[in-house]
């Protein structure tokens, strides 16, 4: 017996929610794969204090959606029950670990978007998605922070160490677009002043990213095509193996409570 | 390694090791003083410290291995962040254990290393494995709860960095005996998967969490010296039973069956339980346990793939040194 996956009605309020739940869950979710693996005991603590705070992030959000869809779904039902199509995460958060510096540097792309994200987010009119931008943001500088300072360490560090930051720097370049589309259905949580239009953010994201880059003698690569689908269900390979993973209690014990 | 003056390495001890200064350190250990890093001590006192410290940190770390193998399969969002958070503690454990041990005289690496080479020792209970999700409930409320049993009176050890960093352990540890308990309690009282799930893990847990406070009490080898130095103050026997004693009505609140069945209650209400079988524990000791191979491969591999991050920040810390010191002198 297995469980089945569940329907979300997907209104513009819950869509947009349960697209950042998924990206937390999702990069917290690859973080804690991390656990117990890691090149030195102080990142051990490190990348498992970023993945907490991403799951923290993912569960108040989940727990929002489920709120504002009003059905009988929940923060583990949205969580455990929904298949790879019906996951809205950033197909750059579902890229696997790599190698140490695979994983800080999706950190870094991320978190310098994240940032950002949660800062502008702290105006939404939605009192809900400003409260947990407050408590992201924080942690979002941290993740920052932490990322950028290996960047700089690992590519300024040894020729090994920048021959494999620059190689996941021209790896996962092509996923960081994503982060700043907007389709229709935001369109008008932006117009709202729910949501923030990130298209705002990227002048900035651009710059810091760039200042990183260069402190760490790496650089930015020069083709611009970029990869997308991850907001509307269409993934990388990456993501049901995760899931698969992630779900399979659920899965495999269905309506058991843990 | 902190740069503090550390007093005299083993070598030297054995010159300045008179009897004078042997029965005044003896004499202070008596009248409950603690000693610290700085003081005078006789070599073996160091070396016995060292080594449990170190095998202490190395078990924090080893540790994480088998609770980490559930992380990305635990079957709620709390669940998940809850064990993070649990083998994130280990961790920590684990680092200021091996800070503890650094004031001894030994560096974190020299430690580490002889763990990795399978000179120094981790506790054996980490070479079984997690099956089943019950096993995260089973080792908290049963391998914290020994744990707990075994570190509470080093709290009041001799060795004060020892006894500061276990009170800070001990606090933890009991949240995780708390939570491993009500993970057992939510599967007892789940469904009948869940009930045959749990009580399979205590099947399993029980014999070697007992083996965990060590050989009896008339085979044990550092009993006799390291109870004069007060780092041990009760027996591996009078452990075990008051763990035994605690741990039989926590079985019978959750509806589960301890693997016992010549379990008895004596006059003065201890459980006796049965014959331990010590050939189990000497072949885990021996490096024949279910997981002992996977776990010192996981330690190293872990050790070997991070090799390059160790030494691109190392060699970017000197870049940076010498970049400051060029800067310094124009």
């Amino acid at each position: 017996m297995t469980a089945a996956s569940i329907t979300v009605s997907e209104t513009p309020l819950v869509l947009y929610v349960l697209r950042r739940a998924d990206d937390a869950l999702v990069l917290g979710h690859r973080l804690s794969e991390w656990c117990g693996h890691a090149p030195m005991m102080e990142e051990d603590m490190a990348m498992a204090n970023m993945g907490l705070d991403l799951l923290g992030q993912a569960r108040e959000l989940y727990g929002y959606a489920a709120k504002v869809e009003g059905k009988d779904n929940d923060e583990d039902k949205l969580a455990y029950l929904r298949d790879v199509r019906q996951y809205r995460n950033l197909l750059l958060l579902e890229q696997p670990n790599g190698d140490f510096a695979r994983t800080m540097t999706r950190q870094f792309f991320y978190a310098a978007f994240s940032d950002l994200y949660w800062r502008a987010m702290m105006a939404s009119r939605d009192t809900t998605l400003a409260a947990i931008a407050a408590k992201s943001e924080k942690e979002s500088a941290y993740h920052l922070r932490h990322s950028s300072e290996w960047m700089v360490r690992l590519g300024d560090g040894t020729e090994e160490s920048h021959r494999r930051a620059q190689l996941a720097v021209d790896d996962l370049w092509a996923f960081t677009g994503e982060m700043f589309a907007v389709d229709d259905s935001e369109r008008g949580l932006i117009d709202a002043g729910i949501a923030i239009d990130p298209e705002s953010l990227r002048t900035q994201w651009l710059a810091t990213v760039a200042r990183v880059i260069d402190e760490a003698t790496l650089k930015l690569p020069a083709n611009d095509w970029m990869q997308k689908g991850g907001r509307i269900g269409q993934h990388t390979e990456h993501l049901g193996h995760l899931l698969s993973e992630l779900q399979s209690m659920q899965r495999t014990f269905p309506g058991a409570t843990w | 390694m902190y740069t503090q003056a550390l007093n005299s390495s083993d070598g030297e001890d054995r010159f300045v090791e008179d009897a004078t200064r042997a029965a005044a350190f003896q004499a202070r250990i008596d009248a409950d003083e603690r000693i610290e890093p700085n003081d005078w001590m006789p070599a073996a006192y160091r070396k016995t410290l060292t080594r449990q410290i170190s095998q202490h940190a190395h078990s924090e770390i080893v540790g994480m291995l088998p609770e980490g193998n559930w992380i990305t399969r635990a079957p709620s969002l709390r669940r998940k962040a809850a064990l993070l958070a649990k083998v994130q503690d280990e961790c920590g454990h684990g680092l200021y254990l091996y800070a503890a041990a650094e004031t001894l005289g030994s560096s974190r690496e020299e430690l580490v290393d002889a763990m990795l080479s399978g000179k120094s020792r981790y506790s054996s209970i980490f070479n079984y494995p997690t099956l089943t999700w019950a096993d995260i409930g089973a080792i908290g409320w049963l391998v914290d709860g020994a744990a707990i049993m075994n570190q509470i009176p080093l709290c009041r050890c001799s060795y004060g960095p020892y006894a500061r960093a276990m009170i800070r352990v001990c606090k933890e540890e009991s949240f995780h005996q708390r939570q491993g308990f009500e993970i057992m309690l939510t599967l007892a009282r789940g469904t009948e998967e869940q009930k045959a799930m749990a009580q399979n893990a205590l099947d399993r847990w029980w014999w070697p969490v007992l083996m965990m406070f060590g050989p009896p009490d008339q085979a044990s080898q550092h009993s006799d010296t390291s109870t004069k130095w007060k780092i041990k103050r009760f027996s591996n026997d009078e452990l075990r039973q008051k763990f035994v004693d605690a741990t039989v009505p926590q079985a019978e609140f959750l509806g589960l069956t301890i693997p016992d069945p010549g379990m008895t209650q004596d006059s003065e209400g201890h459980w006796r339980y049965s014959e331990i079988d010590w050939t189990e524990f000497k072949q885990v000791l021996a490096g024949n346990g279910p997981c002992n191979r996977d776990r010192l491969a996981a330690r190293r591999k872990a050790h070997e793939e991070g090799a390059w991050v160790r030494e691109a920040a190392a060699a970017y810390a000197a870049k940076r040194e010498s970049r400051r010191t060029a800067q310094a002198a124009e």
